[in-house]
This record gives structure tokens, sequence and C-alpha cells, in this order.
């Protein structure tokens, strides 16, 4: 009988690099103001958000998938032909066909990997995450492209003003790859699940129409059930959350998030908060934050940083990662 | 539990979660128009009762809820029912 595995298995996967990218168009409150009845003061209490960026007109999901993609395989020190799997995670693609990621890959010049999107709103990136680690140490893959990209403007009503304030347009991604012998794995075990009887609450609910979510029910959902899941994913990785040196949510709302933050026990300075300055990317939000962090320096090599996805579903995934 | 320990209870929650002082925290005050806390607030203070008296208070019985009064007595009412 024939292998069923292309490589040899893995002890572990990790990441090997990070890279993200935010399209130019920096958008303000005040900007926002200008069109929705809101205020500077108001986005900044209720969300936290201080300023986005939008998409030009013309640039697509896959456009932005193609630059953070980029810079993390520049950043592995890996060439395109060393990459076997390519994952967009991505919720926001302009038209279901084709899928986003086998363009990507072509245009990044990987050759023939295996290519599929992943749909799992905001917490994408990290069933992708969990996706990639699992065909490194199966074997099934030895370098895997994870990309999390995101044109949320795109089916976001421009004068909703309980959606406008808070969506945004970005892409982050991570060449995973498996870990040297001997050493332990980078990326920890996922714990992940859904609860599709609120599959209302956060949804686009037909094809003319634009994003809707119930804010209140998202936020006592993401409040009240998202720490236990983190809490688990800490504890199935054998790591204590005062041990953490990062806390990288999705980046769905500074209150939410800073409130998963205080029920965990982790403190303030080690939440990531890049939705001061990105608004929430869905499934782009945890890795931008990480490329982000990364690039000036707030991230330390080698320590265990929790990321934890959660959205449209519901969805929700977390684990713990051992930074690049 | 009598009002008086959920008044107490109360004022707790609502300073950790808005930064207003417990003793400001009195019966007849409006959450939102005197002691300036939003709805993602009540949101949090709801959880918080939750897990402090055991008594759920869903979203649509919250947004009825709008003075501390209010939630005292709807903390007795249902702590009496679920006892």
């Amino acid at each position: 009988m024939t292998s069923f595995t292309s490589f040899p298995p893995a002890a572990g996967a990790r990441i090997i690099s990070l890279g993200g990218y935010q399209p130019a168009n920096v958008v303000t409150n005040d900007d926002l103001a200008a069109r929705v009845d809101t205020s500077d003061e108001w986005i900044r209490s209720r969300v936290g958000i201080i300023s986005r960026r939008y998409a030009a007109p013309d640039e697509t999901v896959a456009d932005m998938a193609v630059v953070a993609g980029g810079k993390a395989l520049a950043g592995s020190g890996l060439s395109p032909a060393d990459i076997d799997l390519v994952i967009v995670a991505t919720c926001s693609t302009e038209v279901p066909i084709p899928n986003v990621s086998a363009m990507v890959a072509y245009r990044l010049g990987i050759v023939s990997p295996g290519a599929y999107d992943l749909n799992a709103a905001c917490a994408g990136f990290c069933y992708a995450l969990a996706n990639a680690s699992d065909a490194v140490r199966a074997g099934t893959a030895r370098h895997v492209l994870v990309i999390g990209a995101e044109r949320m403007t795109s089916w976001i009503d421009p004068y909703d003003r309980s959606t406008c304030i808070i969506f945004a347009d970005g892409a982050g991604a991570a060449v995973v790859g498996p870990v040297a012998d001997g050493e332990p794995p980078g990326i920890g075990p996922v714990v992940w699940g859904s609860a599709g009887d609120m599959a209302d609450k956060i949804a686009i609910p037909n094809r003319r129409s634009y994003m809707y979510q119930e804010g209140q029910a998202v936020f006592r959902w993401a409040t009240t059930a998202m720490h236990p899941i983190a809490a688990q994913a800490c504890e199935r990785a054998g790591v204590a959350v005062s041990d953490l040196s990062a806390f990288v949510p999705h980046q769905a709302n500074l209150r939410i998030i800073q409130a998963i933050a205080r029920r965990l026990g982790v403190p303030r300075e080690r939440l990531a908060d890049d939705i001061v300055r990105s608004g929430n990317t869905s499934s782009a939000s945890v890795p931008l934050a990480l490329a982000r962090m990364a690039e000036r320096g707030d991230l330390k090599a080698g320590s265990p940083a929790l990321l934890l996805g959660f959205g449209a579903g519901l969805c929700y995934a977390a684990q713990v990662i051992t930074v690049p | 539990m009598t009002d008086q320990e959920i008044l107490a209870g109360l004022g707790e929650i609502v300073e950790e979660i808005a930064g207003v002082p417990a003793d400001e925290v009195t019966p007849n005050k409006s959450f939102v128009d005197d002691l300036d806390i939003d709805s993602l607030s009540m949101v949090e203070i709801a959880v918080a009762a939750q897990d402090k008296f055991g008594v759920e208070i869903p979203d649509d019985q919250l947004k009825d809820l709008t003075t501390v009064q209010d939630v005292v007595n709807f903390v007795a009412k249902n702590a009496g029912d679920s006892a």
C-alpha cells in the first residue's frame, strides 16, 4: 500500500514568520461622523476605535492576502516552492467562486499547492492555523501559508452607524512548518466549537443585504462564553495564564476583549489592542495584530501567546502559540 | 438576601465595571442618566450580577431595568423564585 502522507509526520508545528497588510486609506471617527449620526467620543467609548483602514475601490481580498502572504513568505526564508498548502480564512470575498486561495498562491509563485478558503468568520484564522498545524503533524504538508484576509467594507452598509464604525479591511499571514527534532510544538492544541443556535445574531440575511449584528447579544455571549475557552486552550497547552507574554484575541471591540481579559486574569498591558488603529477586520484581526506587534518589537520571541477567535456562526477557536 | 445586601453587592459590581463609586449607587439613581452607564456596561453588570446573585437578567428584561431599585427588585424577586 502507498503512504497516505507526502512528508514524514512532524512531532509538532510552529509559526515560522508573520506578515501583515493594511490598505492606505485611514478613516477616522470624524470622517464617519460626517456621514452618519455618531461622534468620535461615542465610538471611542463604546468600541475603542480611533481609526481604521478601508480598502481602495478596486482592492480585493486576494490583493490584500497576496501582500500579507508575500511578507510572511519573505520572512520565513523559504522559497515559494517550499509551500505545499495555502489556506485563506475569509468571510468577505467579493464572489464565492472561485476561491481566493488558489489565485493568491499563483500570484505568489507557489506552484500547484493544495488551496482552500475557510469560513469561520472572525474565528477563521485560528481554525486555519489548527488545520495547518494538523497537516504538518500528519505529513500531508510540510509548509503551509495561512492567511486571514477581509474586505468587510464590501458587506457593510456605509450608512449603518452600528456596523460601519466597527468593521474594516486588511490581511495577516503566517508561515507554518515543522518544529526541529526534539523541540516542543509551537502551535498548541486547538479548543474550538460553535453555537449554531445563535446563527442569526451576526449575519448577511440575503445576497442583496448588508451585514447585520445583534450587538448586545453578541457582547453578552463573548464576555461570558469565551474566557473559559481561552482558559481551556492554556490548560491543554500546559501554560499558565500568568506565563503568557501576550493575549491576542480577535479584535472585535475593545470593550469585549478587555472584559474577556479581565475575566481570564490577563493584565491590560499583555492584551493586544490593535483594534484601536485597525478596527475589526474579522479573520484578519489576529494575524494582523500579531504582525504589527512583531514589527514594533512588542512580541517576545520564544514566549507563549494565546490566540482566541470568535464571531459569526457563531464559531470560536483558541490555541497557544510560541511567538516566532 | 435583603434588599440592602443586594444594593451593596450591586454597588461593588458597578464600581468595578463602570468606575462609579459604590456609595453613589443609591436606589433612585438611573443607570443611564445619573450614573452615566451605557448599554454595554449594563450587559457587563447583568453578567456580574448573575455570577454574584445567581439570578439571570436576560437582555429583553434588562432594557426595562432603568434604576438601581429596578435591578434590586428584579434580583430580590427572582432570587426568591429560585430559592
